[in-house]
């Protein structure tokens, strides 16, 4: 490319005009109760804490947060479920009510994403169209399990757990709720789940859900709070399993507490996923995948493609073709149909990512950041990449969890393998390239859970997800989420 | 100079790209104005074996009178006809500044010599062509003959010279992947199209989205690669205003804003006209009119 040649613009003509999705079908309680054995009740704590919308930082509602005694009478409820009901009951009649919360919640499915979008700041787009399906998805896929579980795991008399204690992030709340609710109940076990303290609301719209489909008193019940809750959760002693997805920090601090316990875990935690672009790419669709896989949902996602590897010799192309692409990208409004990246989560979120984009500064990294205007109110990072990132640079080397990507580049694929192996994480990864042979050599020799081939970012819940390493263990979605929920002989 | 295929394309995410583009919503202004952008980018087609003088002059007319009510509306960017009605519609268009296009060598199959391609687009511009939109020869690109087809092309630009405007059809619905528009879309380029354009009309699939954004990024590539503008005709199956728009987004998405322009950008289209005009009222008036009041030519 010839320097003399002017870069396109994208701003002046046929800018978006607002557009809005209507908010009338959403009906917000003022306060929320914790959902225990089928009923919302008042905490035992007495105290509430207030759930901010991250694009304006109004408070939406107020959550109640639950201390030890609710804690406690969470997971009696579901043993006594447990015990009474629900691993009696043909697996059949659970497939039953699982269907019916898919059903209610494809009915609801304007709402809930609604709310999401309200309660995370994530754009409306994304909520619509990914994560609420998705939810939905999830359970009918694990519904469908719940009478076939001698067939999975033929002359090994699968049997559930027990009380399964949940936490989930705050990154994909409904549909991370679904992840973990739906193989729990397939398999026979009862729940306890704890949201994220900055996203609670469609847990508890779920809890409503939950009490529509008609499920019995106590098979699932929702809990609130900060992590001290969920920390009641880990250590109760009446609980069989720990499901976590999170930071890996607190997944290591969860493993320590119940080291010595009987307790079974499933840990999904974070990483630093490289996305590795060669020569021979399709390098329209990598950029594309580049732009998903980081900027999806301001990058709050574990399996993020937040290190880009780029063969050298096409590197000044890829950047110019990735630059040219953060310019159509719109930044703002979350409820705004044209909106592709909404707010960040929190203000904590925010003050950790832009901590990191000073630290890559300070490392002397070029950063390049998608120019537009942000709201006055509210959290708000724009797109945003740097270049000149070796290994040694701790943008490369930690998990930001936000809009920020380390471009590095590599000249052959063993060079490569190594660069994206050379980190404590190992969740997922991306390789582009034309050539098939290139693809089977790279995934059988990427340590990641997941690899995605001339794409990236895509989910079904009939694909197992889950890391290596300090990425965490065990599997969720698929045939192999059912055996972390199973004793199996 | 010997053409091989160099620039993959992905059929998975060049289908995910075009639904996002799909995803886009433009409201009120920004509707009114793309609305506008694509009235002034419609190549106002007809191309029937039962074209005649009269059908042609009752078209050029519709071009230059959009629609009387309406003011500030602008006209289509060009009426596209046969080689044998260049002469009609170019008398109709005389003092408008509609364009006049006209189709050639041996359209829509291409399957002539070249001596008799070059005499065809020779005559239609004496007759007054101001744009000659030509077929490439896809029988001689799927035998790999490449240096034909870009040699076919070099010479009828040779013959248009530098005042008209030459529009390549690649008739992308019988060249099969997306790698093969892709190659095909430089072979014209590179042979020294003013324009490329997807379809003749008469082969399914005609446009369509993701054979626009693949023709598009070639065109990209050229511009940062050359510093020269090329531009983009996607043609047949556009007969709505929301498609319309989808393929505006996806010009300002890809190329920006130098190419939303209908010196860059042409629909070649029959019944889209009248939707757009649909489209703009109901955004004045708050409520849609039977389309019996929209003139059918």
């Amino acid at each position: 490319m010839s320097s003399k040649i002017k870069p396109l613009k994208y701003h002046e003509k046929l800018n978006f005009s607002p557009s809005l999705e209507n908010t009338n079908s959403l009906s917000l309680k003022k306060e929320y109760q914790l959902f225990i054995n089928g009923r919302f009740q008042k905490p035992l704590s007495n105290k509430y804490f207030a759930s901010i919308n991250p694009a304006n930082e109004n408070k939406i509602a107020m959550v109640a947060q639950a201390n030890e005694k609710d804690v406690d009478l969470a997971v009696n409820a579901a043993r006594n479920s447990y015990e009474s009901h629900w691993s009696k009951i043909p697996p059949k009649e659970r497939a039953k009510y699982i269907y019916r919360i898919a059903r209610i919640i494809q009915e609801k499915a304007k709402e809930l994403a609604i709310l999401e979008t309200l309660d995370g700041g994530k754009p409306i787009r994304e909520s619509r169209d990914i994560d609420i399906p998705l939810a939905a998805a999830h359970f009918f896929y694990y519904a469908g399990w719940a009478d076939k579980l001698d067939y999975a795991f033929p002359n090994r008399n699968p049997k559930p757990l027990g009380v399964v204690g949940q936490i989930i992030p705050w990154n994909f709340p409904l549909m991370m709720a679904a992840w973990k609710i739906a193989p729990a109940l397939a398999t026979g076990n009862t729940v306890v789940l704890k949201p994220a303290e900055s996203t609670s609301l469609t847990a508890l719209k779920l809890a409503e859900i939950v009490q529509e489909a008609g499920l019995p008193d106590g098979v699932v019940n929702i809990i609130t709070g900060p992590g001290s809750t969920g920390e009641m959760i880990v250590n109760h002693l009446d609980i069989d399993k720990i499901a976590f997805t999170g930071s890996t920090e607190v997944g290591k601090t969860i493993m320590r507490s119940i080291s010595t316990t009987s307790k079974k875990s499933t840990m999904e935690l974070g990483g630093k996923a490289a996305n590795i672009i060669f020569e021979d790419a399709p390098l329209d669709q990598a950029v594309e995948g580049v732009i998903n896989g980081i900027y999806f949902n301001q990058g709050h996602v574990c399996c993020a493609g937040s290190r880009l590897f780029v063969q050298e010799s096409v590197y000044e192309l890829i950047l110019r073709k990735l630059k040219d692409r953060m310019q159509s990208l719109v930044v703002g409004d979350p409820l705004d149909k044209n909106t592709d990246i909404g707010a960040v989560n929190s203000k904590q979120q925010l003050s950790t990512i832009n901590n990191y984009i000073d630290i890559g500064k300070k490392e002397g990294a070029d950063i390049f950041q998608l120019s537009c205007d942000l709201p006055a109110k509210g959290y708000w990072c724009p797109p945003t990449l740097f270049t000149n990132v070796s290994q040694s640079h701790r943008i490369a080397k930690e998990e930001i969890f936000g809009p920020v990507l380390a471009v590095q580049t590599f000249r052959t694929t063993e060079e490569v393998i190594t660069k994206a192996n050379n980190t404590p994480f190992g969740l997922s990864a991306g390789v582009w390239t034309d050539k098939g042979s290139k693809v089977f050599n790279l995934t059988s020799k990427l340590r990641a859970g997941v690899i995605w081939a001339n794409t990236y970012n895509k989910f079904d819940p009939t694909s197992p997800f889950g890391g290596y390493k300090e990425s965490g263990h065990g599997r969720e979605g698929g045939l192999h989420g059912l055996s972390p929920y199973l004793n199996i002989e | 100079m010997q053409f091989t295929i160099n620039n993959k394309v992905d059929k998975v995410g060049i289908e995910d790209r075009i639904v996002r583009i799909t995803k886009r919503s433009l409201k009120s202004e920004s509707k009114l104005a793309g609305l506008k952008m694509v009235l002034g980018m419609i190549d106002l087609t007809t191309l029937e074996g039962m074209d005649t003088v009269k059908k042609v002059q009752q078209l050029c007319y519709k071009a230059t009178h959009i629609h009387n009510e309406l003011p500030n509306l602008p006209n289509v960017a060009a009426v596209c006809v046969y080689p044998t009605m260049v002469k009609t519609a170019s008398n109709a268009l005389k003092d408008f500044d509609v364009k006049v296009a006209s189709v050639a060598t041996a359209f829509p199959s291409g399957s002539s010599s070249l001596k008799i391609k070059i005499q065809e687009t020779k005559e239609a511009i004496f007759n007054g062509a101001d744009e000659v939109d030509m077929v490439i020869s896809r029988g001689k690109f799927h035998s790999g003959e490449y240096n034909y087809v870009f040699d076919e092309i070099a010479t009828i630009k040779e013959t248009c010279g530098s005042d008209v405007r030459l529009k390549v059809i690649l008739e992308t619905g019988e060249l099969g992947d997306y790698d093969h528009i892709r190659f095909a879309s430089e072979i014209a380029i590179n042979a020294g199209a003013d324009f490329i354009k997807t379809s003749t009309g008469k082969i399914k699939p005609t446009a369509t989205l993701p054979i626009t954004l693949v023709m598009l990024e070639a065109i990209k590539d050229h511009y940062y690669n050359t510093g020269k503008m090329i531009g983009m005709k996607p043609a047949g199956g556009i007969s709505n205003s929301k498609l319309a728009l989808q393929y505006l987004l996806l010009v300002k998405e890809t190329l920006g804003d130098l190419w939303l322009d209908n010196h860059w950008f042409r629909f070649g289209a029959s019944s889209l006209a009248n939707d757009v005009l649909m489209q703009i009222l109901k955004l004045k008036k708050g409520y849609y009119q039977s389309n019996n009041y929209f003139s059918k030519d």
